[in-house]
């Protein structure tokens, strides 16, 4: 359903030609839940803006069922990390936004609207506005509009970062269920170990800078799998294992966080 | 809040407010009558009160009060049609933003109100250059927080517009606008109120016109309170104005 094949990206700044991601390779099949956990600054975001089409200028190749893509493809739908429903728009409305892009009718697509808005649990909460709801809640209204434009494959770039861990345990639940019930590829960019195990099929570790894959994971716990997956002896294994991989690249990210406060200390 | 407390607290605001103006005039009134306000040149507020009935009936108040409207009206419909769509070029193309926003700020400064003379060549002495002397007084605040309101836009509501295909129009009335309203508004409040000084200051500097004439006239009798009786229309046509424009804004965006 979607390929990656060999993508390097490089950002030009002061300090010089900083490579971002490189060389990452990997597939994911249809209806396939897979992770991407990495430390912070190993270009997580950068690959999700890539596949998204959002940042272009880079070398390898975006594939959507078998076909190139440059820039962003009506087959991808993107949830970002950052709140960002529209504040001057009702719950119905923002969710409603994609189809009243494409055209649809009023009525077909506020009934279209409502269906999606009651898949993440926000009857009853139709009329509200942004402002009035909980971060969980904006979340899961963000997560609606971009399922409402029935992609293909869907891309979260670490949704659930700004929510406490029980929040994003249970909104956790409500992703698979949904992910399960639509059979929806999905691809998730995440820095948290629990959540990668808990929804994934698949989890791919990056590296610290340049971001490079290090290990692919298959998580083979049972479906449906909801938090309660949490307790078992099996995620406790997975989690030890990705922070196994992980802690060395965590490490290496802070040691260089730390050298460039100090070399930028020594400039001054 | 409930919204029977919310109505309650709104309308104790309202209350305070009426009840703060009473006792403020209430106040000068004792002090003119007890002599520290000189009342040759600040009348009684109950002889503008009696006055007011007065200039209705002779002074034709209540037609000039419709006249500085609608001069008004005019300059508000230029400054948010030309003022957004100019602050939007500024920010489209930013090439132009560099060149010319410095210009605008410094026009924001500017007293455009000595250039009427200038307005009375090209325009001739009618409510166009009135209209036109409104409209560039208030120009620059449109522009200037347009910019603002467009450029403070937050990225991830672009990039939502960008995943969702849609095209560069799409994005201006879909997402960039509505995002920059807050801005925008604080923009149109500030373009009218120098639209307002301007209009009714225009009509008293060149004798043509609403209220800003009248308060010429009356002035030039020296009938003090029929002066402070027109003053009050003048703040009635403000209030008005205001309160139209915060009931467009909260239809446009009912929640910040």
């Amino acid at each position: 359903m979607l390929e990656v094949n060999r993508i390097s990206k490089r950002f030009t700044t002061s300090d010089g030609v900083i490579p971002a991601v490189d060389d990452i390779s990997f597939a994911i099949a249809a209806g396939e839940f897979v992770s991407i956990i990495g430390p912070s600054g190993c270009g997580k975001s950068t690959l999700f803006n890539i596949i998204g089409g959002l940042v272009g200028d880079y070398e390898g190749q975006v594939k959507v069922s078998g076909d190139i893509i440059h820039g962003t493809h009506p087959a991808i739908g993107m949830v970002f990390q950052e709140e960002s429903t529209f504040p001057w728009r009702t719950v119905l409305d923002n969710v409603a936004f994609p189809l009243e892009i494409s055209g649809l009718a009023t009525s077909e697509r506020l009934e279209r609207a409502q269906h999606f808005v009651s898949m993440v649990g926000l009857e009853g909460f139709e009329r509200r506005y942004p402002a009035e709801l909980s971060g969980g809640m904006r979340q899961r209204v963000a997560l609606a509009r971009t399922l409402a434009s029935e992609p293909r494959i869907l891309l979260m770039d670490e949704p659930f970062a700004a929510l406490d861990e029980q929040t994003r345990l249970l909104l956790g639940d409500r992703v698979l269920q949904i992910q399960q019930q639509l059979r929806q590829t999905t691809l998730l960019i995440t820095h948290n170990l629990t959540e990668a195990v808990q929804l994934s099929d698949r989890v791919l570790v990056m590296t610290y800078r340049p971001g490079k894959l290090k290990r692919e994971i298959d998580i083979d716990l049972p479906h449906p799998r909801d938090s309660e997956v949490v307790s078992s002896d099996a995620f406790g294994r997975y989690v030890a294992e990705i922070w196994h991989d992980l802690r060395e690249e965590a490490s290496r990210g802070i040691r260089d966080d730390e050298n460039r406060v100090l070399r930028a200390r020594s400039d001054r | 809040m409930t919204r029977a407390r919310f109505a309650n607290s709104a309308m104790a605001a309202r209350a305070f407010g009426i009840g703060s103006v009473v006792v403020a005039l209430g106040v000068v009134e004792l002090l003119i009558r007890a002599g520290l306000i000189n009342r040759f040149i600040v009348p009684l507020p109950s002889e503008i009160a009696a006055a007011v009935p007065r200039i209705i009936a002779e002074e034709n108040v209540l037609h000039r009060f419709w006249q500085t409207t609608q001069e008004i009206l005019w300059a508000s419909l230029m400054l948010a049609g030309i003022g957004i769509a100019l602050g939007a070029l500024l920010y489209r193309f930013r090439v132009l933003r560099l060149a010319c926003e410095t210009w605008v700020a410094a026009m924001a400064a500017a007293p455009i109100v000595l250039m009427y003379p200038l307005f009375l060549v090209i325009f001739g002495r009618s409510a166009t250059t009135i209209v036109m002397m409104g409209f560039a007084a208030g120009l620059a605040p449109v522009i200037l927080k347009t910019v603002e309101g467009l450029s403070g836009t937050r990225k991830v509501l672009i990039d939502v517009a960008r995943s969702f295909r849609l095209n560069r129009s799409q994005q201006f009335w879909k997402v960039l606008l509505p995002a920059a309203l807050p801005s925008v508004f604080v923009g149109l409040k500030l373009g009218l109120i120098f639209a307002m000084i301007n209009i009714v200051g225009v009509e008293f500097l060149i004798n043509f016109g609403g209220l800003g004439q009248l308060i010429n006239e009356l002035a030039e009798r020296y009938d003090l309170p029929g002066t402070y009786g027109a003053i009050c229309f003048v703040v009635a046509v403000s209030i008005v104005f205001f309160d139209l424009t915060e009931r467009i804004e909260r239809w446009l965006r009912p929640i910040q």
